[in-house]
């Protein structure tokens, strides 16, 4: 109970503990949930885009709950800028090498050459792959958008 | 001037509205965006790409240009906004001083 009280003093105005709390218990769920949405998007509605967004959110609402700093702790601006380059590399590099490996571009069965998984199975893979692609790119992006605007440019404290 | 642009606005708006008149009943079958591809993908999709959500099949494969380029759309804005509106710290002290 007293630490509580002196976590509560030591907020600072527009900190609430009690969202605080919740965000701590909801986000690692936000997360889980945004993953499900990407690796299942072969079956159910979803993919990278829409999960991906999921899992922006869940830092904007911990840079909403908290303040950007602690936001940042968890995805630091230089990972979420090699996040971001690394999701539009993995889509194109994936159509680039089913255009190396005797394809056309963006041709998954092309890749059977790489592991003979059957063309027709590649064709399900690749699609994973650059779903997955999609939504890192969109999840960094989601966060370094909220957090340039938010905290002015500046990255430090945010709203 | 206020008067001209609204006027403007009603003409385009009119003309637009009159424009859809010619389109399809919604959800014609008939209508040739049913009847060129969209049947092709109905019934070949989940037999060429093993993906039973026909959406992600069209996005991710059939499509998958054009998924492409929205993905290095949203690359590119989030690129845009940095350069534009990142600024270091030793800036907002410099003015402060």
């Amino acid at each position: 109970m007293k630490l509580l009280q002196e976590q509560t003093q030591k907020l600072k105005i527009g900190e609430s503990l009690i969202i605080q709390t919740a965000s701590r218990l909801l986000i690692p769920f936000i997360q889980l949930f945004g993953l499900y949405v990407i690796v299942h998007g072969h079956y159910s509605p979803g993919g990278g885009f829409q999960g991906g967004v999921i899992l922006g959110a869940s830092f904007v609402l911990l840079a909403l709950a908290f303040d950007q700093k602690f936001s940042m702790q968890y995805m630091s601006e230089k990972t979420s800028g090699l996040l971001a380059n690394t999701g539009a590399l993995i889509f194109v590099g994936t159509g680039t090498l089913c255009a190396i490996f005797g394809g056309l571009f963006l041709h998954y069965s092309a890749l059977d050459v790489l592991i003979p998984l059957g063309p027709i199975e590649w064709r399900s893979f690749g699609i994973f792959i650059v779903e997955v692609g999609v939504g890192l790119a969109v999840m960094s992006n989601m966060a370094i958008l909220f957090w340039v605007l938010g905290s002015n440019g500046e990255m430090d404290e945010g709203l | 001037m206020k008067a001209l642009a609204l006027f403007t606005t009603l003409v385009t708006g009119a003309v637009l509205l009159y424009g859809t008149m010619d389109f399809p009943a919604f959800g014609d079958p008939q209508s040739p965006a049913s009847t060129h591809i969209s049947a092709y993908f109905i019934e070949e999709a989940v037999h060429e790409t093993h993906v039973p959500n026909l959406v992600t099949a069209v996005l991710g494969d059939y499509r998958g240009y054009d998924t492409m380029f929205e993905t290095v759309v949203i690359y590119c804005a989030g690129l845009a906004v940095i350069s534009v509106l990142r600024r270091k710290k030793s800036d907002k002290e410099d003015s402060r001083s």
